[in-house]
């Protein structure tokens, strides 16, 4: 793709979240920019296109609860029910109360509670009702899977084309993946993991790399395939962190677990302090991984979103000449954050699982 | 708050497309791609090893005809200085040979001039001496033909004799 | 909520100040090895990287306790 098919894109991409914005601002109530943001951060049981409430065009997404037995259901019985407001004199808010297969469950803030009374219990912001399982496919899941297809479609296609034509120079869209694979066997896996080991792992870190950057990158495209804040939930880099923290435990080898209960150089006495510190360090690891994809992506949206809503906390349109430019820079930027980030997870998860694996030379 | 509460929906569903994705693109993707990817850079080594080769054996190849051309050449400086050798050889040989010959023909030569002019000469003075003997004859028959003469004749010849 | 909002903000304000300092000093240094020895530019942009990421994840871990805090 030439520089002049990038730029037009992205500017056709602007555009058009600047009208699904301006669908937004022509409703009288104030603007709110903290829940527009958190909404579109956030997860949902509905994939919203434009529009504003029912008169909106949504995609309903099926709901699936356990509650003693599977129910599915489509979403449409939650935002086409009741709209029961929560009275506070803070924040006055409300929530959605499911009418037909929805019946007896009730949406607020995207979260599915136990009707008890014909109604939620409210304790200040919070409902103390029962929550009932809540495995539906969220707009967060449907993204991954689109995420996951994608992912698929591009490398069985490469990985057809070895088959078809044997270890030959590549072309097509091998030619732009074959790159990227080598480049995370031979800059990410092989410089932190040494040895004959590295091959073990190849797998796992560059799943973690394209799964990362195909949904950071699905996440930065503002209409309806992309646009989930997926990799900047929490679950997701939750699992993700888990993987790492699981793959570096279970490989650790009998070096990896005497630098954490018997630190070499360190005097006996110390070790009832270092132990735990160690212990805590095999957590704080993982932990990092997560909270920093969940936040840089989280962030990166928060920004964009930020820069859109200034037309719309100034009400004209004329500081879309300020807020489009800015939001089209700082989306490039998040492009090479997704580029990043994808390096960084993949980087650091190979780095601590090198270090798990790694045999005593002292 | 909720931002950063984990919901086991997601949870659930990142975790079985995950397992998912790991599961068939490391069977069907990482590996086979990779594999094909060694296979080729190995390919491509064996290739350059091929090629090396190929140039060292052309190299030596080259030498050997180098060095092939070079005997060849030594020895044809060789045979043509032999030819040569022999050829101002027998030209020598030829010569001395000539020249003894001559020698040789030249000595008969002489020796037979020699004898054939001994002979001549024999021949002539035996001639000279008839002629001589005819002369003097016919001389003698002149001088002696007169009773003066002989006087005269036996004087001079007393008076020679007196004069020796 | 309000007030929660402000203190929250100057908290990850705070990270930021840290986390900046830390990512400019890396950057620096990181620019003066590369100056001094080229050819090692793509190891120190590695480390770099890595090391930079460590910052941003400490301050990013108080942008969310933040966070926390402007929600709770």
């Amino acid at each position: 793709m030439s520089r002049t098919t990038i730029i037009r894109f992205l500017s056709i991409v602007t555009f058009l979240v600047l009208v699904s914005f301006a669908g937004n601002a022509t409703k009288e109530k104030k603007f709110d920019v903290t829940e527009t943001i958190m909404h579109h951060i956030g997860d949902a049981h509905e994939w919203h296109l434009w529009g504003e409430g029912h008169s909106g065009t949504s995609i309903y997404l099926p709901v699936i609860i356990y509650d003693k037995e599977l129910k599915i259901f489509s979403s449409s019985h939650f935002y086409h029910g009741r709209i029961m407001p929560v009275v506070d004199s803070l924040k006055p808010t409300e929530y959605l109360l499911g009418e037909g297969d929805a019946k007896g469950y009730a949406l607020f803030h995207e979260k599915i509670y136990k009707v008890k009374d014909g109604a939620l219990q409210f304790h200040g912001l919070h409902p103390h009702n029962a929550m009932p399982m809540d495995i539906s496919i969220t707009k967060n899941v449907l993204s991954l899977f689109i995420g996951a297809f994608i992912l698929l479609l591009v490398m069985l296609s490469t990985s057809l084309y070895y088959k078809k034509n044997g270890a030959v120079a590549p072309k097509g869209i091998a030619k732009f993946i074959e790159p990227l694979i080598v480049y995370v066997r031979d800059e990410i896996v092989k410089p932190n993991i040494h040895g004959a080991k590295h091959t073990r792992y190849i797998g796992f870190i560059t799943t973690v790399f394209f799964f990362i950057l195909v949904n950071n990158l699905l996440g930065m495209i503002p209409v309806f395939p992309g646009g989930a804040n997926l990799t900047g939930n929490i679950s997701v880099t939750l699992f993700l962190a888990v993987c790492t923290l699981l793959v570096t435990v279970f490989s650790g080898n009998k070096n990896y677990w005497k630098h954490i209960f018997a630190t070499p150089g360190v005097p006996w006495a110390l070790l009832p302090i270092m132990i735990p510190i160690e212990l805590v360090g095999i957590f704080t690891k993982p932990f990092a991984l997560m909270i920093r994809l969940f936040a840089n992506m989280t962030a990166g949206h928060i920004i964009v979103l930020s820069l859109i809503s200034i037309i719309f906390i100034n009400k004209s349109e004329a500081w879309g000449l300020l807020s489009v430019p800015m939001a089209l820079f700082i989306s490039v930027l998040e492009i090479l954050v997704a580029f990043l980030q994808a390096y960084l997870f993949a980087s650091l998860s190979a780095l601590f699982i090198g270090a798990a694996v790694e045999e005593d030379h002292h | 708050m909720n931002l950063v509460t984990p919901s086991y929906g997601l949870l659930f569903w990142t975790g079985i497309t995950f397992c998912l994705l790991l599961l068939v693109l490391a069977k069907f993707v990482w590996k086979p791609v990779l594999n094909a990817v060694n296979a080729r850079s190995q390919k491509i080594d064996e290739a350059l090893l091929e090629a090396e080769k190929a140039r060292q054996e052309m190299k030596s190849l080259h030498a050997e005809n180098e060095r092939i051309l070079k005997e060849a050449r030594a020895e044809r400086d060789a045979i043509l200085k032999e030819a040569k050798e022999a050829g101002a050889k027998m030209i020598e040989e030829a010569r001395d040979k000539s020249k003894v010959e001559g020698a040789k023909l030249i000595e008969a030569a002489k020796a037979a001039i020699g004898s054939e002019r001994n002979a001549a000469i024999a021949d002539m003075k035996a001639q000279i001496a008839s002629f001589s003997v005819d002369i003097a004859e016919a001389i003698v028959k002149e001088s002696l033909a007169s009773d003066e003469k002989q006087k005269a004749l036996a004087s001079k010849m007393v008076e020679d004799i007196k004069l020796n | 909520m309000a007030v929660f909002g402000s203190v929250a903000a100057i908290g990850a304000g705070l990270a930021v100040l840290g986390a900046g300092m830390g990512i400019g000093r890396i950057g620096g240094s990181a620019v003066e090895g590369i100056a001094r020895n080229p050819e090692a530019s793509g190891k120190i942009q590695t480390a770099m990287i890595i090391a930079a990421a460590l910052i941003e994840g400490v301050a990013l871990f108080g942008v969310v306790v933040g966070m926390l805090g402007a929600n709770g």
